[in-house]
């Protein structure tokens, strides 16, 4: 249990894969660090006869405390201040945040404001899952090290993937000022509500992106997967309005879970291990569950658009998927979803007679949950007369998989056993990210320590 | 004959990765910078990793952890030149704000086992620990101004980069005064520039996210909203956001408002 730190001695830079054979019974393998997800975390396991003994997603991004600094900050600060919790997903942090505070005013918005935001959503999930799909996750199918490397070989595929997250990023730039911590947002709608006709540019894009997206579920559909299924709880929101979840919808699980968002902490708990700066999640009695991309697709396919239904159909892809592999293509579905949901909102939009509503600060509590790319993302907020927080708690999606993550790898080694040891720590890799871990929100990034026992 | 070509290597402390990703979000450029230098530790890009030392270092994340406070020498010694990308890696960023708080109260707050956390009771900025070369602001960096540090850095010459306010982007883009046409607060005359007057150009005041620019006058803006109708406990809010620590907005704050203790 010791020597495996000291010799990895560029804990922080190195991120090698090294082995050591100890004297005596124990035998030490450590895989430093893994890459491509968006944090700083590692990962432990420890074998015995054979056995997996322990796993352990070691999450060790220092932690910053933002519930204990919103205290004080008035209501309207707040999501400028939340969206700086994920430089991935600021819109996210911004839209729960909003959704919350809203819900402690009062505070209903009008159609267009809505469209707006579920738009600018959209281009995060364009942004965030082309992201993970070509630069993250796609080079473990293919053996590369990275997205860069993956170039050489296929540059016409990895432009299409920049190209593709570049739509999303203008969406977001266009609607938000900016890609990350967008500065238009505020709680009543917006700083600057587009006019109908600056739209035109914007939808030659999408048009574009909707295409690309396509291809994209055609190219990671073909992907060889690790024959390998669990059966999960899967959790994510179930929208009021028709349509896929995004910004907005109330909880429900394939296991009978359905209830409000203010009722969430009486499901659901967090508690506080050694081995990382971010909390776990559970539900109450019933251990781990899913969120995210599969939990989505799996009990939203009936409110997807029916392009995106017939073409996951085309490819055999319907629910339910328990191969968490397989995240990859209901992401790369999403992203075709959100282009394909961006131009329709697009086409019903009417800009608005003022881009915000009035907002005046009460004493009240205030409860919100939307979808991040990675997964439902839950936000409370307790304030004051003067509309300053006085309590904030907020449940990120990695911290909500995480329990999920270390489960999948205790089975998943255990039937690998026999595969050479580097090969089983990168497929350990691929695993986590089949979660698109965002570590920089759970608190961050991996390594990957074993522990054998002979 | 084949250049070797120089290394770079990104580096994250406390942060929330949205400056190193906006490395990645330069999706026209990318694939050229990566045919110009050789990427050797980007890992939320690459498990590809090579060791040092490396000519250039890009630092995001500000230092948090005593564990940090020994890696950031440690990157140091290994790189050439070291830039220091965003307001974390700056100025301490928004988790600075533990700097005026009591950090075992705080961690009590987020944490059921404070005693699992190992943690500084400040947050510094790198330039705090280590000799800087470049500080890159913004909160997040701009893509733009990235792409000419790494493009000066490849010519070997100094990045040109302005350091007048906000004030004068708004200018230059035609904006209407957003204090003088429409009362609201605007912290463009004390911000460095950068964004190209995001903020004002969707008509709202500047937040100052890009920090202080050079020799700016916090406490005369101060005074000067308070009389245009400002509370002082907002304006100084105004001023504890993701530069609070920024020598210049720690000492426009300690005026406006004497009772805030420095910590040391």
């Amino acid at each position: 249990m010791s020597s495996d730190k000291k010799n990895s001695g560029q804990k922080d830079s190195g991120q090698k894969i090294s082995g050591q054979r100890n004297p005596g019974k124990t035998r030490t393998i450590e895989v430093n660090y893994l890459a491509r997800v968006e944090g700083e975390g590692g990962l432990k396991i420890k074998v015995k006869g054979g056995h997996v003994q322990e796993v352990q997603l070691n999450i060790f991004e220092p932690p910053r405390f933002f519930e204990a600094l919103l205290q004080g900050r008035r209501y309207d600060e707040a999501p400028d201040i939340t969206s700086r919790i994920c430089g991935i997903c600021p819109v996210a942090y911004q839209m729960s945040t909003i959704s919350a505070m809203e819900n402690a005013l009062g505070v209903t918005v009008d159609l267009p404001i809505r469209q707006l935001r579920r738009m600018l959503y959209c281009g995060e999930w364009v942004e965030s899952h082309t992201l993970h799909v070509y630069m993250l996750h796609a080079p473990d199918f293919l053996g590369y090290e990275s997205a860069i490397h993956m170039a050489k070989q296929f540059p016409e595929i990895v432009k299409r993937g920049l190209q593709l997250k570049k739509v999303g990023n203008e969406l977001m730039q266009f609607l938000g000022g900016r890609e990350i911590h967008p500065i238009n947002v505020r709680v009543g709608g917006f700083y600057r509500a587009p006019l109908k006709r600056e739209f035109k540019e914007i939808v030659q894009r999408l048009l574009w992106a909707r295409d690309a997206a396509l291809e994209t579920v055609k190219w990671v559909s073909d992907f060889s997967f690790p024959d390998w299924e669990r059966d999960y709880e899967f959790v994510c929101l179930r929208a009021t309005d028709p349509v896929y979840p995004i910004e907005e919808g109330t909880f429900i699980s394939n296991k009978g879970l359905a209830i409000d968002v203010n009722d969430y902490e009486n499901w659901f708990t967090e508690e506080h291990v050694a081995h990382s700066t971010a909390l776990q999640s559970s539900l109450k009695g019933r251990g781990a569950y899913l969120v995210g991309p599969l939990a989505r697709f799996n009990l939203n396919f009936d409110r997807l658009s029916p392009l995106v239904q017939e073409t996951a159909k085309s490819i055999g892809f319907v629910p339910p998927i328990r191969n968490p592999f397989k995240s990859i293509i209901a992401r790369s579905l999403e992203i075709l979803y959100a282009c394909d949901e961006t131009l329709r909102l697009i086409e019903e939009y009417q800009s608005p007679s003022v881009p915000s509503i009035a907002t005046v600060p009460r004493a009240s509590i205030g409860f919100g949950a939307t979808e991040a790319p990675r997964g439902v993302l839950y936000h409370r907020y307790r304030l004051d007369d003067n509309g300053l927080i006085q309590e904030a708690k907020i449940v990120p999606p990695t911290s909500q998989n995480q329990k999920s993550v270390e489960m999948d790898l205790w089975q998943f080694v255990e039937s690998r056993m026999s595969l050479p040891k580097k090969e089983l720590s990168w497929q350990c890799e691929q695993a986590v990210r089949n979660y698109d871990p965002c570590i920089s929100c759970a608190a961050h990034f991996m390594e990957v320590r074993w522990e054998e026992i002979e | 004959m084949k250049r070797k070509k120089p290394t770079l290597a990104v580096w994250k402390f406390a942060s929330c990765d949205g400056c190193q990703l906006t490395l990645l979000d330069c999706e026209d450029e990318l694939l050229a910078v990566a045919g110009q230098v050789e990427i050797a530790n980007f890992m939320e890009a690459s498990r590809a990793v090579m060791g040092g030392p490396y000519d250039l270092s890009l630092v995001e994340g500000s230092i948090t952890t005593p564990h940090d406070a020994k890696r950031i020498q440690e990157v140091r010694k290994q790189s050439k030149f070291l830039v220091t990308i965003g307001a974390c890696a700056t100025s301490g960023g928004i988790q600075a704000l533990r700097n005026f708080r009591d950090i075992k109260e705080m961690t009590k707050v987020v944490y059921a086992r404070p005693d699992y956390i190992d943690t500084l009771a400040t947050s510094t900025p790198i330039a705090s620990h280590v000799t800087v070369d470049f500080e890159l602001r913004g909160c997040p960096i701009d893509k733009r101004q990235l792409i000419e540090v790494l493009t000066a850095f490849l010519l070997g010459k100094r990045p040109g980069i302005p350091t007048h306010s906000v004030c004068q982007e708004c200018k230059i883009r035609g904006n209407v005064c957003v204090m003088v046409a429409h009362q609201t607060p605007c912290l463009g005359p004390i911000t460095h520039a950068g964004c190209g007057a995001l903020c004002p150009s969707y008509n709202r005041g500047c937040y100052g996210c890009f920090g202080p620019k050079e020799t700016p006058n916090v406490e005369k803006l101060g005074t000067w909203l308070q009389d245009h109708g400002a509370k002082n406990a907002d304006v100084i809010r105004s001023l504890q956001t993701f530069n609070v620590w920024s020598e210049p907005f720690r000492e426009g704050v300690a005026k406006l408002n004497p009772k805030v203790e420095l910590k040391k």
